[in-house]
């Protein structure tokens, strides 16, 4: 009975970088960052791994997983991903991008990445909203709610409505694997390491383009507590971006 | 240069013979979107390159070649992109990016007229763009200007061992002249020994391959730490000062001129012309052409200024090299301008004129 009491209830993965988190409270980038570290762990990729980070909240990825990293401008890490994995096609090459960035900016970039078939992953948080910035308006941001640039409620006949990724992304003949998943909730949780797990395989395994679309939490912008934000994405996001594998080399 | 440069002699254009002096150069990755009148240098790689054991990707706009390059980069690979004006300027972001994390990459700008969309046509108008930064913050570029196209062959080889040198992107600048013209190139590849060969090993100590055993290495261009920014732009200034030992220039003539014309890149082939046939009728002129405009070979050009000569700048453009020609010589002299507009395809009978007024003090 000792034994079971002194048992380890929590381990940092190998590759964690055991500091303060500089996200907001209840933000779900420190979920996905960990998520990401225990399945680069996991299929022994650490070694070999570049990871591209973007812009915004998550660009400091690299304070939080040790491996080898470079800086993409906005929007353009598919791009950059392109370049790396073509320059060491023998290496393990992921990017990191939340909505504004991967959604918008950098549109084009992500859907021929994608159409190509470069044999890399792409980690999409998709929280609703333009983080870093301070709250803005971002192309996944749903019917109704209120940012600092859609003080009303974004519009459908105004704005358009929010952008669908992981379907946007499984319609293009080079993508291999595609799937949207939660970090709302312990189940959706496990869910979400699966579909990594996956998409990196997808890489490893050489059936090319894999992409995984996480939906993700802002208390801060979304002006809730983390709680509350954790329901919404539960009541809100997932009816709209329904959960599931779009497309699967399986 | 320990390497024989005395390879095959081929006959092609001058963007064959920027493709062509990238992969002697060792070049494996191009990245690159179609734009007139660059595009035989794609269209050559597409097939080369890969033969080479390399890649070719043409991007979907120019913004992604750029940031392809960023990538390829950041791995100690050699690459490079190619495109002309109005394609550099949506390579900017890119560029000033490559600046700010030290990346060594090449691009080529076979400029045509502008500004906007302009015309297909030659001309200089990206001089500015191309030697005060171009894109935003604080940075330069190494610019090389070839004139021929045995240049452009050469100045690509010389261009990625800058760019590694310096751990800074570098420009080769070009326009539709020099890239639609033909001519004999000789061929030649460095090799071991010669300052310019390039073995695997290049960028060792800081290139992005997988950790590994050694600790984790991150190439970015973000400072928001107390005084980092500073830090680190302070480091690439000294950096850039640094580069004026590679400055140069060719003087063809000036030793007893008393006007000396500075133009660079095809107006400067075209002026060497027009200096010869005014020499040979008994005029002293002579030709100062820099080769590379940044860093600008100030002091070459401003010990000539110190021995009383008188200058003009001839550009293709509306006057941009002649800030940094009266910044050079600006203790002992000034220099006189004429410009050539974009989309012209100047003779040396056209610069006649223009160099004779300055001369005889019109």
């Amino acid at each position: 009975m000792a034994e079971v009491l002194e048992k380890e209830a929590f381990v940092l993965p190998e590759n964690i970088v055991d500091r303060g988190s500089h996200y907001c409270p209840g933000c779900h980038h420190g979920i996905a960052h960990r998520l990401v570290a225990e399945c680069l762990s996991e299929l022994g990729l650490v070694d070999e791994t570049i990871c591209v980070s973007s812009i915004g909240c998550s660009v400091f990825i690299y304070n939080y997983i040790d491996m080898d990293t470079i800086e993409a401008p906005h929007g353009r890490a598919p791009a950059v991903v392109t370049g790396v994995k073509r320059a060491r096609p023998d290496k393990f090459v992921f990017s990191y991008q939340g909505d504004g960035d991967l959604a918008s900016i950098g549109l084009a970039e992500s859907v021929h990445c994608a159409n190509r078939g470069e044999k890399v992953s792409i980690v999409f948080v998709n929280n609703t909203v333009y983080g870093m910035t301070g709250g803005q308006m971002a192309p996944t941001t749903m019917i109704g709610q209120k940012t600092t640039t859609c003080p009303g409620g974004r519009c459908e006949d105004r704005e358009g409505s929010p952008m669908k990724m992981a379907e946007l992304m499984a319609s293009l003949g080079g993508t291999a694997f595609s799937a949207r998943v939660a970090t709302n909730n312990m189940k959706n949780i496990v869910s979400a390491k699966r579909a990594i797990m996956k998409a990196f395989r997808c890489q490893t395994e050489g059936h090319g383009f894999g992409f995984v679309e996480l939906l993700s939490a802002c208390p801060t912008n979304w002006r809730m507590t983390p709680v509350a934000a954790n329901e919404r994405v539960e009541k809100e996001m997932i009816p709209y971006f329904p959960l599931g594998t779009y497309k699967d080399f399986e | 240069m320990s390497s024989a440069r005395d390879g095959e002699r081929i006959f092609i254009k001058g963007n064959e013979a920027v493709a062509h002096g990238a992969l002697a150069a060792g070049c494996r990755c191009y990245f690159g979107y179609p734009i007139t009148p660059q595009n035989d240098i794609p269209e050559l790689l597409s097939s080369l390159i890969p033969a080479a054991g390399g890649q070719f990707v043409q991007a979907e706009s120019e913004v992604a070649a750029a940031n392809m390059l960023l990538g390829a980069a950041s791995c100690g690979v050699r690459a490079f992109t190619s495109s002309s004006s109005p394609g550099i300027s949506l390579m900017q972001e890119a560029i000033s990016y490559m600046a700010g994390s030290q990346l060594p990459g090449v691009i080529v700008n076979m400029v045509r007229g502008g500004p906007g969309l302009g015309d297909i046509g030659p001309s200089q108008g990206d001089y500015f763009q191309a030697v005060k930064g171009g894109g935003h913050g604080d940075y330069r570029l190494f610019v090389l200007a070839p004139a021929t196209c045995q240049e452009a062959y050469d100045f690509m080889i010389e261009a990625f061992h800058l760019a590694f040198k310096y751990r800074n992107p570098v420009m080769v600048l070009g326009d539709a002249i020099l890239g639609q013209m033909k001519e004999p190139v000789t061929t030649w590849t460095p090799a071991a020994g010669d300052p310019l060969y390039h073995d695997d090993t290049e960028g060792a100590e800081w290139r992005l391959e997988g950790k590994g055993e050694r600790p984790a290495r991150l190439l970015k261009s973000l400072y928001l730490e107390e005084g980092a920014l500073a830090t680190h732009n302070r480091m690439l200034v000294a950096k850039h000062e640094s580069m004026e030992q590679d400055a140069r220039a060719e003087e063809f003539l000036c030793d007893d001129a008393e006007l000396i014309v500075a133009a660079f890149g095809s107006i400067g082939r075209i002026v060497k012309s027009t200096v010869r046939n005014l020499r040979a009728k008994g005029h002293k002129v002579g030709l100062f052409r820099p080769i590379t405009l940044f860093p600008f070979p100030t002091k070459q050009i401003d010990a000539l200024a110190a021995q009383g000569k008188r200058f003009l700048t001839i550009e293709h453009n509306t006057g941009q090299m002649v800030d940094d020609v009266r910044l050079a010589v600006r203790h002992h002299a000034d220099s006189a301008f004429f410009g050539c507009m974009p989309g012209d395809l100047p003779s040396p009978e056209d610069f006649v004129e223009p160099i004779l007024n300055v001369l005889e003090g019109k």
